[in-house]
């Protein structure tokens, strides 16, 4: 048992110190009905590192992964190079195998690092403040929600029909125990994002509205038109982004007046990992607003011999201090993935997030003009960044997606999936492209296309 | 000549602020520049197509760059600022920081795992629903429960999956309660889950021997309670002793046991949850099963589930038919049954999964038990090798579990728990919990984990033992350690007060 230093003689010494005849001693206070007598029956017994290996590499090698076939999936979660010093300095164990820094003085590495991924998050999303990172996009999205509740007082959150389907599920999923009120809609299957339409939904009892940029179509739409409606009547403008790398070349959610920016950071340096661990983004507008904020928050400060330091700070937010009066009930960030982000973000700097948004964006229009030459096949958006929506004839798409994959394309997510019932999506299919897609997966798909929607016409 | 100013060489000042090979690194926007980048990617063309609807920025974003050697030295500087388990004893009670496996490193990152999206075609990623079906069924068969939701993304969003399903249960038989029972030693994120649950909740004191008062329980047990929420071990690192009776009053009364699983790593493999009545519980892949936590987190907190709030579960899970496996989301409305719903976009945390089930399979069932045995063996020691000179106010009530707990009673002066733990630092130790479990004055949490060598646990204790000795002949001098710490006593109120969270170039 190679992780375990306690040597039989060591368990003898220890016990004698105690003064304990043996192990079972120490369990006494646990009821007889609830003690084992040996191992548990049906699990295995202890494995060496090699069969172990071998045990998961068999499991692995059943997955078709994303760099063995031409991929264009996208919908919360994006396939981009992560550079190799990422990972390097993510596995130095005193970052890897560090906890939350409850003592700062030995944690100024970790503590410095969420300082200036705050900032990095700030910026990109034109906000005053970040907070050091939730679970992930999702579950930030639920928090912008419980927090506009608090600071509005009001109970009533509109949804966009185009925000994504998991996302919405989430708060309303959380809402039905809150008693918050929840008014979603059915995505518009429209070329243009239908603002007016979310607009007409707000009213003076909205703690805010939730609009998705780019949206789960691709699309990408006015938020200044919605924030200023939404401030009319008093409400928030909550901005939710899945795809940060869009936010190299389109206008950030803070300047077109979002009050929360929350979203998910997995494209910067984490990783597709099949849906986690990921990382959740959260940043607020206006700074008055920073005590109402989830999560944890990393501030500068001095130390006594008045060096430059950081803390965690404002922890009177915190369910530790604040028990059921808390801003949430969240114990820990997603830390190692903020310096996974933390660190691809500076490897890119503001050129390499302009230029790696302009080549994602690039390669987009290449694989949305050849695509839209296939027979059958139509491009829904007018507007997008690496990410479209196709409208497939014949067959639904998620007939065509399994059919994609017997050939060995990972061609995209069908909307049926997503949107289950929902019969305009069941032909709709959402394509991602990034600068890991090559011209060739492009034709390779273009071409796959061809077939598969000819035969089902 | 100029003297250092911590006064610990003796030596002079450096211009730089260095001290050989500790270094100091300014923030990334300090030395970084717009211009700068650490990749290569295509210069961006002006000409080129642009569909992106009018919005594209006009304004600097405000980030900075470092190339690539840059990158490593800054971050290789900063992490030398940091202590982690690989580098000594972390012995932080509750956390449980315990080694981690690097062969769970390695597995987690193969492409068939790292590299899968999660909205792939299920026919691709059937090892990954493999792993995950598997981690679920040790789960279940370590616990001796019968259901289990993987998705939740960490222990305090477990809690939340667990006290949903417990409400779903309640609303599906039409019996709306309002009220959650936590007793004051509870963690603190026991309360806000409720609270977030839509609860109202009520405080259950403790024992003077810090176990949950039976007696308190049994006495606010009604037709409005609709969970206990209980930790056991629980943070006072003692065995509830009473579970079994508690649980079978709450059941008569209608209500459902939540035990907050945290602290499995102290019982894994020697005692199975199931066995004492708990309805839901969730358990820390992280603290239990080794995955790394860098900075905090990730976690992740898988939920197993009684016969009674099972189908409460919440989507998506996976199924098996056969040899193949698949999902329930919300495609297959007719098999979700009464789930609560969805907690978060996609099925939880994978990374996690494939470490935590390498992990289990290292150990197998014979080691996981020795795990347990170990991790009490090690924090009895530590309780025995200290209650001498030390106020150890439960060590009367039986052994301890995970973690040993001291109080700040039998140092005396103006000198404190804090002191003590900064003092520990200069010793080259991580300190321990500290202030925390509330009901005891100037908490010590000391959680040796089973991957602790005697030898290392014995020169914490002559350490731990010469702190205690100079706070009791008042030796002023902790007041002002650490001495030898990358920084020295950071002011926490300045930053509380006028909260500086990110960088402005003004500063």
């Amino acid at each position: 048992m190679r992780y375990l230093p306690l040597t039989d003689t060591d368990r003898s010494e220890m016990l004698a110190k105690i003064g304990a005849k043996s192990i079972d001693d120490l369990f006494v206070d646990v009821p007889a009905v609830a003690q084992l007598d040996g191992p548990i029956h049906d699990l295995p017994m202890h494995a060496s590192e090699m069969a172990v290996e071998r045990h998961m590499k068999a499991r692995a090698a059943k997955n078709l992964a994303a760099g063995d076939a031409p991929f264009f999936l996208g919908a919360g979660a994006y396939r981009h190079h992560v550079p190799a010093t990422v990972d390097t300095v993510i596995q130095r164990g005193e970052f890897l195998t560090a906890y939350t820094p409850y003592q700062p003085e030995i944690a100024q590495g970790t503590l410095q690092m969420l300082f200036e991924f705050q900032t990095q998050v700030a910026r990109l999303y034109g906000c005053a403040v970040a907070n050091a990172s939730l679970y992930d996009g999702s579950t930030a999205c639920w928090e912008a929600v419980a927090m506009a509740t608090r600071v509005t007082k009001r109970k009533r959150a509109v949804l966009s029909g185009s925000l994504h389907p998991h996302y919405a599920q989430v708060v309303k999923t959380m809402a039905q125990f809150t008693g918050d009120e929840i008014a979603d809609a059915q995505p518009a299957i429209t070329p243009e994002v239908d603002l007016d339409g979310l607009i007409a939904r707000i009213d003076e009892d909205t703690a805010c509205v939730v609009v998705q940029y780019p949206d789960i179509l691709g699309r990408v739409c006015d938020l200044s038109k919605v924030a200023e409606a939404a401030h009319e009547k008093g409400a928030l403008l909550v901005a939710v982004n899945t795809e940060p790398v869009a936010l190299g070349a389109l206008k950030s959610p803070g300047e077109m007046g979002a009050d929360i920016v929350v979203g998910e950071g997995q494209s910067i340096g984490v990783g597709l990992q099949f849906g986690g661990p990921y990382l959740g983004l959260f940043a607020v507008r206006d700074p008055k607003h920073v005590r109402q904020m989830p999560g944890r928050l990393c501030g500068e400060t001095v130390d006594a011999a008045g060096r430059r330091g950081f803390v965690l700070t404002l922890s009177t937010r915190e369910q530790h201090i604040r028990r059921e009066k808390a801003t949430s009930n969240i114990c820990t960030n997603s830390g190692l993935c903020a310096l996974a982000f933390n660190v691809h973000m500076t490897l890119l700097g503001e050129k390499g997030l302009r230029e790696l948004a302009a080549e994602n964006h690039r390669l987009a229009c290449l694989a949305a003009d050849r695509l839209a030459k296939v027979p059958g096949v139509e491009v829904l958006n007018n507007s997008f960044f690496n990410e479209f929506t196709l409208m497939l004839g014949g067959k639904p798409a998620r007939e065509i997606v399994r059919d994609l994959a017997d050939r060995g394309v990972l061609g995209g997510v069908s909307l049926g999936r997503l949107y289950p019932g929902v019969e305009a999506l069941e032909h709709a299919l959402l394509v991602a492209v990034t600068e890991m897609t090559t011209e060739e997966d492009i034709e390779t798909l273009a071409s796959e296309l061809e077939t598969l929607v000819k035969e089902t016409d | 000549m100029e003297v250092a100013e911590d006064g610990m060489h003796n030596g002079p000042a450096t211009t730089t602020g260095n001290r050989a090979l500790m270094l100091e690194e300014p923030l990334l926007f300090e030395i970084g520049h717009a211009e700068t980048t650490g990749v290569d990617l295509p210069e961006v063309d002006p000409e080129a197509p642009n569909r992106l609807g009018g919005f594209e920025r006009a304004e600097p974003i405000g980030l900075v760059g470092l190339t690539e050697p840059e990158t490593v030295r800054h971050y290789t500087r900063l992490s030398r600022q940091n202590y982690g388990i690989d580098l000594g004893f972390f012995p932080l009670g509750s956390c449980t920081m315990k080694h981690n496996p690097r062969l769970n490193e390695k597995v987690a990152r193969l492409p068939g795992f790292a590299d899968i999206h999660p909205l792939a075609p299920q026919a691709t990623v059937q090892g990954a629903l493999q792993v995950i079906h598997e981690l679920g069924e040790w789960l279940c068969k370590l616990t001796g429960m019968p259901g289990v939701a993987m998705s939740p993304k960490a222990g305090a969003h477990g809690e939340l999956c667990g006290i949903l399903a417990i409400r779903a249960a309640h609303e599906a038989r039409g019996d709306a309660r309002e009220v959650v029972l936590v007793p004051e030693s509870a963690h603190g994120t026991n309360p806000a889950t409720a609270a977030f649950a839509g609860y109202r909740v009520e405080d259950i004191p403790a024992t003077a021997e810090g176990r949950v008062d039976l007696a308190k329980i049994k006495e606010r047990l009604g037709p409005d309670v609709a969970a206990v929420m209980i930790t056991n071990p629980n943070t006072c690192g003692l065995f509830e002793k009473d579970f079994r009776e508690i649980a079978d009053a709450v059941h008569e009364a209608g209500g459902y046991v939540y035990c907050d699983g945290a602290n499995f790593n102290a019982i894994v493999g020697r005692v199975r949850p199931g066995d004492l009545g708990v309805d839901a519980m969730h358990i820390n892949l992280h603290k239990t099963f080794s995955t790394p936590h860098g900075g905090g987190g990730p976690g992740s907190g898988p939920v197993v589930f009684s016969e009674a709030l099972a189908p409460y579960a919440p989507l998506p899970f996976v199924k098996k038919q056969g040899e193949d496996y698949y999902l329930v989301e919300e495609e297959n409305r007719e098999e979700r049954g009464p789930s609560f719903g969805r907690m978060t976009a996609f099925h939880g945390q994978m990374g996690m999964f494939t470490r935590a089930l390498t992990y289990m399979l290292s150990h197998g069932a014979d080691g996981l038990k020795q795990v347990a045995e170990d991790a009490v063996l090690n924090a009895n020691y530590i309780l025995r090798s200290m209650e001498d000179i030390l106020h150890a106010p439960f060590a009367d009530s039986g052994p301890c579990m995970h973690e040993a707990l001291f109080g700040d009673r039998d140092f005396g002066g103006d000198l404190s728990t804090l002191d003590l733990a900064k003092g520990l630092i200069d010793e080259g130790f991580h300190p321990m919990t500290v202030y925390f479990p509330l009901v005891v004055h100037g908490a010590m949490l000391v959680e040796p984990t089973e991957t602790e060598s005697k030898a290392n646990m014995d020169q914490f204790i002559a350490a731990f033992r010469s702190l205690v000795e100079r706070a009791r002949a008042g030796d002023e001098t902790l007041k002002h350690a650490p001495y030898y710490a990358p920084r020295r006593r950071l002011d926490e109120t300045t930053a509380a007060r006028k909260p500086k969270l990110s960088w402005t170039e003004d500063a």
